[in-house]
């Protein structure tokens, strides 16, 4: 029986031929994240160890981007605690407030990140770089801790669902549809434990950005990592951003998957997420009349230039409904400079929409745009938990950033042929 | 190891934003997380909740967020042991490698009322409901596994092994 990309992935890294679904390995790791909330846990942790130094001090990026700028006196301290650390061991890879960006849109523009990869983020959504046909998954401080110090971290290698794209998505539809539309097919544990992989001629019709939010997703659907298969739009991206070795996996023919699920680009619609679930979704001409009170487009799934881009396509010359707030995020300060020099902060100022400098904030409740009682967002962010965003009474609506302009407009829930 | 306690239940995809909101993330000292232990779904947990109390859940129990301050407010709340259908992997993982033992088995999440009384032994992975006077098996923990737990979590672990290491 062959092996799927992440179990070649993982093998290699283990220093082995094969390996088999449900094997307990040690891999060895490229690459150690985490951020401003799960960092303080990890050092901790990783001084119990009695270790004096990190395994490697270029393998380890700690990004500050949860809840900065610091939103409060007590995230002020623990930011501060990571800084004293960060300096101390050493670590090349650390990004403050001004270098600094939403993590997962800046470690693979940094070039962090190259195929082959095997990464681990104290962070959930890390099973972003899949897009880049490397494996990678959240995991929790101490293992971050005890990556810190060992450069290794144990796995239960996973098993996989291949998802078969084929055809081109229609106007407007995004990678962000796309993975809605998989998370409401199978649930959000419908891969509970597994790796997801893309795979198909669609894929060629997916752009970077939308791979990388379609792998951001894959935690979504409880999946330990997602990943995409890697072609010649990889290796553009992975020469323009990184000068690192990289190597191709691909699966082995006779690979073995849980299920095979085939879908058509072509037929799926936009997609928005109901409350309080991202598997309740519905398409956009089913969504019915859902007034707004916010809109929020940004984060690490769909904050990066392209969803900047398709956003100003649709408010361009338009205004933000009066009963709405419409707050936009660049991911990274490079983005943010791109997207200034374009000139999309002229007609997102212009509609009425306020431009943030690049943070987490709002998508987990942080800061930037807390819901309050009643209150109901469009949200280009990947959680609409109860009270993820703020009140437990608040409603979360997840869509694209097609979907959310458009909604910013007509202050209802839309399709952008709408306005 | 084996635990008793009265239980506590919630249902199917209970996340980790729940178990402990974002809000309250300024800070990783466990008493402080306790305090605010299931909030957002359950304003009557933290002050009903008792030493030794279980915790049963649905399916994808801790889903969402890798923060592992979710199991450490539950730990640090009292509860001593998780039961569930099924875990989110991220959080199956953290209960793990922080030493809040977990234990997945759908009989036993199913059939399990808020309020019953339960003996768990962990090792044979055996869940007794004393009122019901019914036996449930779990999925035992594969070996390596039982000996993070052993260690008392990973960090202990792997301190351990250093430490044999730089004996050598």
């Amino acid at each position: 029986m062959g092996m799927t990309m992440t179990q070649k992935i993982l093998a290699s890294h283990a220093g082995v031929d094969k390996v088999k679904p449900g094997q307990l390995i040690n891999a060895r790791l490229d690459m150690v994240l985490g951020n401003d909330i799960t960092t303080p846990v990890a050092i901790k942790e990783f001084r119990k160890i009695g270790a004096d130094r990190v395994f490697d001090m270029e393998k380890i990026a700690i990004v500050l981007d949860h809840f900065t700028p610091n939103k409060d006196i007590k995230s002020a301290q623990q930011v501060k605690f990571i800084r004293e650390f960060a300096r101390e061991m050493g670590i090349v890879n650390f990004f403050d407030v001004g270098q600094m960006g939403v993590e997962h849109a800046l470690l693979p523009e940094k070039g962090l990140v190259v195929p082959g990869d095997v990464v681990i983020g104290a962070d959930s959504h890390t099973c972003t770089y899949g897009a880049l046909g490397a494996f990678s998954t959240g995991v929790g401080s101490t293992d971050m801790a005890a990556a810190m110090a060992t450069g290794e971290a144990w796995f239960k290698v996973p098993g996989a669902i291949k998802f078969m794209l084929k055809g081109k998505p229609g106007e407007w539809v995004s990678g962000k549809d796309i993975i809605l539309h998989i998370i409401g097919m199978i649930g959000v544990d419908g891969a509970l434990y597994e790796s997801m992989e893309f795979t198909g001629e669609g894929v060629r019709h997916l752009s970077m950005d939308d791979r990388f939010t379609i792998a951001n997703m894959a935690i979504e659907a409880g999946a330990k990592n997602g990943i995409f298969e890697v072609d010649e739009k990889t290796i553009e991206y992975v020469k323009e951003h990184s000068s690192r070795e990289y190597k191709i996996f691909t699966a082995d023919e006779d690979a073995e998957y849980r299920e095979v699920y085939e879908v058509d680009l072509s037929s799926v619609k936009l997609t928005v997420a109901f409350p309080h679930l991202p598997e309740n979704t519905r398409a956009i001409d089913e969504v019915g009349d859902v007034k707004i009170d916010q809109v929020v487009i940004g984060s690490c799934t769909n904050g990066r230039l392209e969803d900047l881009r398709i956003a100003a396509k649709v408010m361009k010359g338009k205004k933000v409904h009066p009963n709405v707030r419409c707050i936009i995020i660049p991911a990274t300060q490079k983005i943010w400079k791109e997207a200034m020099n374009e000139g999309l902060f002229d007609i997102f100022i212009d509609a009425g929409a306020a431009v943030s400098t690049p943070t987490c904030g709002p998508c987990l409740g942080g800061h930037m745009g807390i819901l309050a009682e009643g209150e109901r967002a469009v949200a280009t962010t990947n959680r609409n938990f109860i009270g993820r965003m703020g009140h437990t009474a608040s409603e979360i609506y997840l869509a694209s950033p097609a979907v959310a302009a458009a909604s910013a407009i007509a202050g209802r829930i839309v399709s952008p042929d709408k306005v | 190891m084996k635990f008793e306690g009265r239980v506590i239940k919630y249902g199917d995809n209970i996340d980790t934003d729940v178990i402990i909101p974002a809000r309250y993330l300024s800070t990783s000292d466990p008493s402080e997380l306790a305090k605010h232990c299931m909030e957002d779904l359950d304003k009557t947990f933290v002050s009903r909740v008792q030493k030794g109390d279980i915790l049963v859940g649905g399916k994808n129990f801790g889903c969402g967020s890798s923060r592992e301050h979710a199991p450490i407010a539950i730990k640090a709340s009292g509860i001593s042991c998780v039961i569930a259908k099924t875990f989110a992997r991220i959080f199956y993982r953290n209960a793990i490698n922080i030493g809040l033992p977990i234990l997945e088995c759908a009989e036993a999440a199913e059939d399990i009322s808020e309020g019953d009384h339960l003996i768990v032994d962990l090792s044979r992975g055996e869940i007794t409901n004393v009122g019901k006077n019914r036996v449930y098996t779990a999925i035992p923990y594969p070996g390596f596994m039982q000996e993070i737990m052993k260690a008392n979590g990973l960090i202990e672990k792997i301190r351990k092994e250093k430490e044999e290491e730089s004996r050598k």
